[in-house]
Order: C-alpha cells, then sequence, then structure tokens
C-alpha cells in the first residue's frame, strides 16, 4: 500500500474511507428522485403525453429506494448500530438527517402515492384473484374497499397532494446527499455550493434516462408498441436537463479554474492524472458530449423513428453510466489527493469482499429484481381505469 | 373525512406511537447529559488503563539519579525516555523489570548529525564515525551525567 | 429522558450553523496544546510513545500523532515526508549543500473548539467534552467515517479491529489522574506542552504570551487549540 503512495499524505489518509458502496447510494437515490420527478412532469404539471410511462416511473422509484440503503448500511463499520442514526440523530449533521428523510420519503411519498393510484385496482384484483395474490390485494387495500365514485375522486385528489409534496421531498433527498459532500470545508474537491445542486440535476439526468431506458425494454419485451410521442417527451426532457446538469457542472470547474485559490494546483494534476480517464473520458464524453450530439440531433434534424429509437437506447445507457461515473470522480477523486496539498494515494477496487465489484453488481442488480416483483403484482398495464 | 385518510391517520399514528417506545428503550441512560453524546463516555475515556508511568513516579524512589540529572544536560528528559513504560516496575520494584535503551542507533534518534535538528537545542554528532572503537556511546557518556568522566 | 432528548437535539439544530463548543465559565479547565518547532528535534519517540500508551494499530497507516519534516530545496521546492509518522526516527535524506531550510513538524489533534468533526457526527459518537477535548464514544460509532472526512488536519481514522473512529484523546486517561500525555512526558526537549486556557497562570498561557504562535488552516475557522510556535508558512 505505502509504494502507492505518490509525493506526501497526511499517514492516515493512506486508506479511502468512502469506497464504491458510498459510490453508489447517491448513484440509487439520484435515480429514484429523478424517475419520481418525471413522474411528477405528468401528474402535477399535466403534460398527458408521458401517461404511459407515469406508472412504470412511479414504481421503479419504490423498487430503487427500497435497496438504496443496503449499501449505505453495508459500508458502515458497524452495522448492527445503523439505528442509532433514527434514535439520535445529530442536529448538526446533514448525515442525520437519512433516517428521516427516507422515512418520510418512503412511507408518506412513495408508498401513499401509489396506494392511492393502486388503491381501486387492489380492490378489484383482490376480488379476481386466488390464492397467496388474493391474500396479499387484500391485504394491500389497508381494508378500505369503497370503489365508488367519489372515494375514486378522494383518491385523485389525494395522490395529487402527495405528488406535490413529493416534488420538494425528492429534491432533500437527493439534495441532503449532495450538501454531505458540498459542507465539508476540509476538502475542497466537495467544498461548493453548487455540490447539492449539481447531485440534484446529474440525478435527475440519470432517473429519467432509466425509465427511457426501462420503457423500452419493457416494451420490448411484453412485444407491445411503443408510444412515439411519449418517448420522443422523455427525450426532449432529458436533453434539456442534460444541457442543464452540464451548465451547472462546466460552471464549478470554470469558478475552480478561475480563482485558483489554494487547493488549485494538486486538483489540477488530480484531474489531469489519476481522474483523466473517468473524468473526460466517462463523464463527460461518455455520459454528456455524445448524449448531447444524439439528442440534440433528434431536435434539430427529423430523423426517422428507429433509428430515433436506438439513439434513445444508447444515449440513456451512456447517461447511466456517465452519471455513475460523475459520483465515482466525486466520492472517490475527493480522496486520491492529500488534504496536504502535498501527494496522493491509490484506490484499487477489488473483486471480492464486502467492498468489493461481485457486491456492487449485486447491488445494482438487486433494485431490477424488485422492479420485476413489483411489476409482477402491480401490473401498470393491468390497470383497471386507464388514465 | 374521506374513508382513505379514516384509515391512514390512525395508522400513521400507531407507527409513530410504536416508534417513540421503541426509541425510549434504545436511547442508552446518561445520553444528552453534557451534549449530544453518551455522558458515560466521557468516563469510558478516562478510565482507559495507563502503560506509561511518569518520571515523578520514578523520583519516589531514585532522588539520588533525580539529583544527579537536575544539573546535567539530559535534565530535560523524562526517565522513560531511556527507560521505556516502566509501569511494571512501579508496581514491582524489587524485579529486574526495567529496560534500560542504549547503543548508536538509539542514542542516535537524538543525536545523529541532522540539518533539520538545531545546534543550539542539541548536541550533535555523525553516529558512524564517532568513536569506533567503541560498541556503545554508555561506555563513555553517563547518561544520568553526560561529561563526567571526559576531558 | 426521551423527551430531554428530543429537546436537547431540537435545539442543536440551531446550532448548527455555527457549531461551537463553549468553554466553561470560569469552573473547570478548558484544554489546549502548544508545540514549539524550534525545540523539535525529530526523535519520535512521541509518535512511538502514543501507538504504546493507547493500543494503536502497528501498522504504518493509523497514527494518533506523528512528526512530518518539511525540507525546502535551494531550487525552491518543498519536500515533505513522514516514514512510518516518524516513530522510528528521521535519517536525513537530503545532502545539505541542496537544503534552504529543513525542520520538524509534529502533528496531532488539535483539539478544536469548532471542531468540524464533531459536528458531522450523524448520532453523536464523537463530542468536545466539557473541558475542551475532542473524544470518540467507541461503543455509540457506527463507523461511517463522516468524521474521518471533515478533519482538515487527517488526525482521525477508522480502528481496523474496533471498526469505529479512533483519533488522539490528548490521554485523556492520564490528564484527568493528573499525569501527562503520553507524547508530552516522553518528548525530551519539552517541544510539546499542554494546558488550561482559563488559566492564567499555567505553563500554556505563559508560553502563548511569550511566543509568536499560529494555528494550522486558520482560513477554516476550526478553532483549533494546538498553538505551534515558530511555524513556518510552507506548513500545510
Amino acid at each position: 500500500m505505502l509504494s502507492k503512495v505518490d509525493g506526501f499524505i497526511y499517514p492516515n489518509e493512506i486508506e479511502l474511507q468512502w469506497g464504491i458502496l458510498v459510490v453508489l447510494y447517491p448513484y440509487l437515490t439520484g435515480l429514484v428522485a429523478g424517475a419520481f420527478i418525471l413522474a411528477s412532469l405528468e401528474r402535477v404539471f399535466k403534460i398527458k403525453v408521458l401517461g404511459p410511462t407515469y406508472h412504470l416511473a412511479l414504481i421503479t422509484a419504490l423498487a430503487f429506494l427500497i435497496c438504496a440503503p443496503l449499501p449505505l448500511v453495508a459500508h458502515l463499520g458497524k452495522p448492527g448500530r445503523f439505528y442509532e442514526i433514527m434514535i439520535t440523530p445529530n442536529g448538526s449533521s446533514a448525515m442525520a438527517i437519512f433516517g428521516f428523510v427516507y422515512l418520510w420519503y418512503l412511507m408518506v411519498v412513495l408508498l401513499l402515492e401509489i396506494w392511492f393510484d393502486y388503491r381501486c385496482d387492489f380492490v378489484i384484483w383482490s376480488r379476481e384473484e386466488k390464492g397467496v395474490k388474493r391474500i396479499i390485494y387484500k391485504i394491500l387495500t389497508l381494508g378500505v374497499s369503497d370503489i365508488s365514485p367519489k372515494a375514486l375522486k378522494w383518491d385523485e385528489r389525494l395522490g395529487y397532494i402527495i405528488t406535490v409534496i413529493g416534488i420538494p421531498s425528492a429534491f432533500l433527498l437527493h439534495g441532503y446527499v449532495g450538501f454531505i459532500f458540498g459542507s465539508i470545508k476540509a476538502n475542497p474537491w466537495w467544498s461548493t455550493v453548487l455540490m447539492p445542486v449539481i447531485f440534484l440535476f446529474s440525478a435527475m439526468v440519470s432517473g429519467i434516462a432509466l425509465v427511457m431506458v426501462l420503457y423500452m425494454i419493457i416494451s420490448y419485451i411484453r412485444k407491445v408498441k411503443i408510444d412515439m410521442p411519449c418517448l420522443d417527451t422523455i427525450g426532449k426532457y432529458l436533453f434539456y436537463m442534460l444541457i442543464l446538469d452540464f451548465s451547472l457542472e462546466s460552471l464549478d470547474q470554470v469558478h475552480r479554474i478561475y480563482e485558483a485559490e489554494e487547493s488549485f494546483d494538486i486538483l489540477k494534476i488530480l484531474v489531469n492524472g489519476k481522474l483523466y480517464i473517468t473524468l473526460f473520458g466517462m463523464q463527460i464524453t461518455v455520459g454528456m458530449l455524445l448524449p448531447l450530439i444524439g439528442l440534440g440531433a433528434i431536435q434539430v434534424f427529423k430523423i426517422k423513428a428507429k433509428i430515433r429509437k436506438t439513439i434513445y437506447l444508447i444515449t440513456g445507457l451512456m447517461v447511466l453510466t456517465g452519471i455513475f461515473f460523475m459520483r465515482w470522480n466525486v466520492v472517490i477523486g475527493g480522496q486520491l489527493f492529500s488534504k496536504s496539498f502535498h501527494g496522493f494515494t491509490n484506490f484499487k477496487l477489488g473483486l471480492i469482499g464486502s467492498e468489493g465489484l461481485f457486491m456492487t453488481l449485486l447491488w445494482i442488480l438487486l433494485p431490477f429484481c424488485v422492479l420485476a416483483f413489483l411489476l409482477w403484482l402491480m401490473p401498470p398495464w393491468k390497470k383497471t381505469l386507464s388514465d | 373525512m374521506p374513508i382513505q385518510l379514516k384509515r391512514l391517520l390512525p395508522l400513521f399514528i400507531i407507527f409513530i406511537g410504536l416508534f417513540l417506545i421503541v426509541r425510549h428503550f434504545l436511547v442508552p441512560d446518561t445520553f444528552g447529559q453534557y451534549g449530544h453524546y453518551r455522558g458515560d463516555a466521557l468516563i469510558d475515556n478516562a478510565s482507559r488503563n495507563l502503560v506509561h508511568a511518569s518520571k515523578e513516579d520514578c523520583h519516589e524512589c531514585h532522588s539520588d539519579i533525580q539529583e544527579k540529572l537536575e544539573n546535567d544536560m539530559h535534565a530535560s528528559l523524562s526517565c522513560l525516555v531511556c527507560h521505556g513504560p516502566g509501569l511494571m516496575h512501579v508496581a514491582d520494584p524489587l524485579a529486574e523489570n526495567i529496560e534500560k535503551m542504549s547503543g548508536r542507533t538509539f542514542c542516535g534518534r537524538c543525536h545523529q548529525l541532522n540539518a533539520a535538528r538545531s545546534t543550539d537545542m542539541i548536541y550533535q554528532i555523525d553516529i558512524a564515525t564517532h568513536h569506533t572503537e567503541k560498541d556503545n556511546c554508555i561506555e563513555c557518556h553517563n547518561p544520568h551525567e553526560v561529561w563526567e568522566g571526559l576531558e | 429522558m426521551a423527551g430531554a432528548v428530543t429537546l436537547s437535539s431540537m435545539l442543536d439544530t440551531f446550532n448548527v450553523l455555527l457549531y461551537a463548543a463553549d468553554p466553561p465559565e470560569g469552573e473547570g479547565p478548558w484544554w489546549g496544546v502548544g508545540i514549539d518547532i524550534s525545540k523539535c528535534i525529530g526523535c519520535g519517540l512521541c509518535a512511538r510513545a502514543c501507538k504504546v500508551e493507547n493500543q494503536v494499530p502497528q501498522e504504518p497507516f493509523y497514527y494518533r500523532t506523528w512528526v512530518e519534516q518539511y525540507t525546502i530545496l535551494k531550487d525552491g521546492t518543498t519536500k515533505v515526508e513522514s516514514p512510518n509518522g516518524g516513530i522510528d526516527g528521521f535519517d536525513q535524506s537530503v545532502e545539505e549543500k541542496d537544503i534552504f531550510k529543513t525542520f520538524f513538524v509534529p502533528k496531532m489533534c488539535n483539539h478544536c473548539a469548532k471542531s468540524p468533526c464533531t459536528q458531522v457526527c450523524p448520532v453523536g459518537a464523537t463530542f468536545e467534552s466539557p473541558d475542551g477535548v475532542a473524544l470518540v464514544d467507541d461503543k455509540y460509532c457506527i463507523g461511517c467515517s463522516y468524521c474521518v472526512q471533515a478533519c482538515p488536519y487527517g488526525c482521525r481514522y477508522i480502528h481496523p479491529e474496533k471498526k469505529t473512529a479512533d483519533k488522539c484523546t490528548l490521554c485523556y486517561h492520564r490528564i484527568k489522574r493528573g499525569l501527562d500525555p503520553a507524547c508530552m512526558e516522553i518528548c525530551p526537549t519539552g517541544s510539546r506542552i499542554y494546558g488550561d486556557l482559563n488559566d492564567k497562570d499555567s505553563d500554556l498561557v505563559r508560553y502563548l504570551k511569550e511566543n509568536v504562535t499560529r494555528i494550522l488552516k486558520p482560513h477554516l475557522n476550526t478553532g483549533a487549540k494546538l498553538f505551534y510556535n515558530a511555524l513556518s508558512q510552507e506548513v500545510s
């Protein structure tokens, strides 16, 4: 380990404290926030053309939210004590918000919104299905089996209110993660006012891209025709969000380069050295520039539907990769250089172990398994009322 | 009130109530005593075991050496510098259980010629070439009276 | 009890923006540390004594205190090194003729009055004691490493066996018994001292009065209570 140190580092800095699991958590909650915002575009801002993806976006958000805390708890030194964050949260710590924001978002926003949305279907399915499924649906109705027009109107109204509350809640859910990094004055790579905003916008970008890709894949699996106006609208919003995100991240870097304060010299070496491939290659080129060109071309030129679909699929996957590396560059990059500004340590991603690549792939795979289960339990295409 | 809320509100109140009850049992007793932390943690930190003695412990029995050292170059040193943590010896003074460190490498830790050491602060020599016919510095330099018996 | 805790954590929220520990009003000590660079000879006995006293793991990357050597070369570059934290002492690594200036800098926890590390602990497992020492409650720490990230001076680490945060405690178990911290007991030149900032007759207050002192990274407003004398501007 010592041989990999470049220059001088404070002796305690040789091991990175936050590894790939802490890269994964903001990535997953970002997908949640982004998918939810896309859903709320349809519900609150009445962009009806997004209708086909509304339920998919909500259920995707739920699947990823359920799985998001798992890598976080796994990375703790003492995971058995994780409950302490709920019982004695320290009012001055951004991380302490996690317990309550997470619970609030899960219970009040997502679960309630999905319940209001699906309650009528749960009632109907609990009457139609047999066996275990029947019992599950009955429980999910929470005993409220009134599906008169008056009750359904209340479902609609309450669901709308929840969605409106959900938008700032989604901002808080992911914004606080950005604040966790942005408020650390000890680390000049992290400490910037823009950090929560950048995290939020890159979250929205990744969430929109995820729903877009999932919609295309699921439609392919189900062998149904993709609603092109819907897909085109998602692509348009992805394009606008990408522009915003790119502008914000560029602003952050231009400001840093211009002010060139004490930490600039070491950060310049960091960016041009250890972070070169992950920053310029993956985050910027693959994650932003190429998608911007692809999506921009669709906005400017008339392109056939078949090619548009291919572009959407490829750019969606590129964006998802790029945003992952954006989290990587923030978390890992911020720990690679010494706070003495005199040297670097290094990070090696192992294959096995709780912080290894295999475990990481498992954590990434898990939400998709949960999503598949939720789509089996609450299929959007079998809903009785089309909305 | 719509029927949905009539079902949901009690459920939420029960959930929050259960949470508060569980919390009451989980929060440690002395938490919040002096601030947002467990008050007993101060006691935990204060009651860890000692490993090093202190030079006052040594002076209790070895006042003759203490007197010699007071007027010597090594006056500012604690006995523990050359004699180690020493708690075992304080516990059982009659046994032969005290370290007595010496030798070129050990004395060189302080006295080896080094540009970062101020010559105002400390005498320095090149350990490798200084009187190579002698094995150990203490053959000529009594650590408690460094210049005695020389010149 | 639960009500009191809830209320105090609500009041804590108002302390969020300026997270400052309050020095006791005339009662009880308020500990600070002084390190005199002009007296440090880089013997490294302090770093070794600390590891022995506090059972710090012996691997070369867990230190509660360590010594750095700064060598400013004649071509203007600065070389910093800390071989094994300075535990085995230092050898001269650069030839005399290339050296413009060189000196040793011992480092340890600054026991900040407005410590960024205790500010960020999500559960309240690290704190500033009423007498001004930043401590860790290893029975409560969840090992999230947020405090390690927040310390600007690199003083903290996660203990490899306990999996909780660990750091210099100013040998709290020694100073509460009226003894000196291990590093200060062992320092042969008296470069390290500690004392009560509230006591105008203490060694530390006299040291502050008689010397030109400064703290590390003052622009971060950490309220550091480790006061260096003769600390050259190259040190970060």
